[in-house]
């Protein structure tokens, strides 16, 4: 009979991905409320402080698979492994944080064995004894309550930042190596070294200002009115990735989760809906404006100070007033 | 080289959405729609690829009658053919569901690429292509951000977190899921919508695409669809543009204390 909790541990060069321990405090809060048990698995090569580390939580077990074919990630690789790991331990969940790393093999895993993955939730609650999850649908704008349906194990992964993995809690865990077999046939994938491109020319992770424009500005010569508030304010101008995409600001002033990484006094965002991969970016500031014209836009969740209205009135309004 | 590309045809970004009756999705009617974006950045990668190395570029999508706009506006770009998979069986399918059509679509046309973008606007799963791998038996590479095609192999660029990236390879035939800004895309021109008219668009049902309905079978549900619980107090300033202004520059500054 399959039961408890299985969650997956990232690692890279060595280290935890501190998104996985998301996952951990999610399984505890979830064994919390149903008395199921929770162990972790670390799948690569020369994981043995990795398993220590983990080992350090409250959790039943963690299993530990070490194979030359997990040395470096593989979409293959962590997807052979970790079926024939669920299929020795036999969990009710597998539970995962969406990663990239976590987007590009769990829907493999999960229909391999003929299920869905329940993607990027951002919380979980128990209903008659079974968990309901909550995700995002329409980038934040609507949220929907969805289960997995049919036989267990069910996958679930949880969005970074839905839970605090600095609160799960402190434990001591058994550790137990697992083995799975491999081979040139199953791993079709051969990556190379990871690399970051030329440092960007900007960076505005000092910068205490900055007013950034999304995609609400609608053409690139617009662009001009966002420009002089940020002069005016003495600010950096910043975007939302679909402006850099069209090349309408250069890369390097793209904020989120594949751009910057900001935490100024002031963020003011223009024309920005607030899609997750934007508010990774510059959640952190102290100050947070949105400007937008749509009164349920996400972005208004982590406001201070928010005006409804057409950025094309208030900019330029703004601007004036700055100079005064 | 034969590449098709999965082109999901979603509300438009800035569409007012409403809850249906039942509370589970969205209402449909009054809605105006568009190509996902990261599936219009799969095609045009797919058109520069056929550029360079000539081939065959198939535009497919799956949905009711209205996706046709969604294959016209593919083959105005100067993909040559469409193919379209439409069922009731089809509607509300999850991840898994609407992988196993397009696979089974996929497999009986036989290609050298699979591409889809790496994530709809509206359900977001982020699913479908990498199931689609699985179900094919074949290799698969997410966020995509260019690619170069070998001999019989791949070898693609993917984003990954923290500013990095990393070249992959592996066989082909194989299935991508592409990032936006990949690439500049192009518009139709005049020539391309007149010569779009002649292009076949093959239409493709259930049976004829010969699925198992256990396939399709749901494999998650979803209960209810609601507006999001705000758990932040914004302060909202109103008033005319220069009130409002007036009004958060004195907060700015006073209260902020940001200046
Ligand atoms: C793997 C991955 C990585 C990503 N990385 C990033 C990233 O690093 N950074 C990033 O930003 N995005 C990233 N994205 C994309 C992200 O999901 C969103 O698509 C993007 O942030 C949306 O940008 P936007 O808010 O400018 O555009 P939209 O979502 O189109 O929003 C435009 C907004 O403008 C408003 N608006 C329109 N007209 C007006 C007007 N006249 N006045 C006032 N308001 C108006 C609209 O109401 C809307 O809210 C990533 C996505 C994926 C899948």
């Amino acid at each position: 009979m399959a039961n408890g909790i299985l969650v997956y541990i990232e690692h890279v060069d060595g280290k935890i991905n501190r998104a996985s321990l998301e996952a951990v405090r999610a399984a505890q809060l979830i064994a919390g409320q149903t008395g199921q048990e929770i162990s972790a698995v670390v799948l690569g090569q020369g994981i043995g402080d990795i398993a220590n580390e983990i080992a350090g939580k409250k959790l039943n077990s963690v299993y530990t698979v070490e194979n030359d074919w997990l040395k470096t990630y593989t979409a293959d690789g962590v997807t052979h492994a970790l079926r024939q790991v669920i299929e020795q331990t036999q969990p009710a969940l597998v539970l995962l944080t969406h990663t990239y790393e976590v987007r590009d093999f769990a829907p493999k895993l999960a229909a391999s064995m003929n299920r869905v993955l329940v993607g990027d939730c951002i919380s979980f609650r128990i209903e008659n004894g079974k968990a309901v999850f909550t995700r995002q649908v329409f980038q934040g704008k609507l949220a929907a309550d969805v289960v997995p349906v049919g036989d267990t194990p069910h996958f679930v992964s949880f969005q970074i930042g839905s839970y605090r993995g600095d609160e799960s809690e402190a434990g001591q865990a058994s550790v137990s190596a697992l083995t799975v077999n491999l081979d040139a046939d199953l791993v079709r994938q051969q990556p190379e070294e990871r690399f970051k491109e030329a440092k960007a020319a900007v960076d505005l992770s000092q910068a205490p200002l900055i007013v950034s424009v999304g995609r609400g500005i609608k053409e690139q010569k617009n662009i001009e009115i966002v420009k002089q508030l940020a002069e005016a304010f003495g600010a950096e101008l910043a975007a939302s990735r679909p402006i850099c995409d069209n090349e309408w600001l250069p890369m390097d002033r793209q904020i989120g989760s594949s751009g910057q990484t900001v935490a100024p006094k002031l963020y003011m965002a223009i024309g920005i809906s607030g899609a997750i991969q934007h508010l990774v970016g510059m959640k952190g500031a102290r100050t947070i404006v949105a400007i937008n014209k749509d009164p349920e836009a996400p972005i208004f969740e982590i406001a201070d100070y928010g005006i409804v209205g057409d950025l094309f009135e208030i900019v330029p309004a703004l601007t004036a007033e700055a100079k005064k | 080289m034969k590449i098709i590309v999965c082109l999901k045809q979603v509300p438009k970004n800035d569409s007012i959405l409403r809850i249906n009756d039942q509370g589970n999705w969205i209402q449909d009617r009054d809605l105006t729609y568009e190509i996902n974006e990261s599936d219009a950045y799969g095609l045009e990668a797919a058109l520069q690829l056929k550029e360079k190395q000539g081939g065959e570029v198939i535009a497919l999508s799956l949905g009711p009658a209205r996706v046709q706009s969604v294959i016209k506006e593919a083959l105005a770009r100067g993909a040559d053919r469409g193919i379209h998979l439409e069922d009731p069986a089809f509607d509300k399918l999850d991840a898994y569901g609407i992988a196993a059509v397009i696979s089974a679509a996929a497999k009986a046309e036989g290609f050298d690429l699979l591409l889809t973008g790496l994530q709809s606007d509206d359900y977001g799963f982020a699913q479908t292509g990498v199931i689609a791998a699985e179900l094919l038996g074949l290799p698969h590479a997410t966020i995509v951000m260019d690619v170069q095609p070998g001999d019989g192999s791949l070898r693609v660029k993917r984003e990954l977190e923290n500013g990095y990236f990393q070249w992959v390879s592996m066989p082909a035939p194989a299935v991508l899921t592409i990032q936006s800004g990949i690439n500049t895309l192009r518009y139709a021109t005049l020539k391309g919508i007149m010569g779009a008219k002649k292009k076949e668009i093959k239409k493709l049902d259930v049976t004829a695409l010969g699925i198992d309905k256990a396939a399709l079978a749901p494999r998650m549900e979803f209960l209810r669809v609601y507006v999001p619980q705000k758990s932040k107090q914004t302060q909202f300033i109103e008033g005319s543009p220069a009130e409002i202004a007036a009004s958060l520059m004195e907060k700015l500054r006073n209260e902020a204390r940001v200046f």
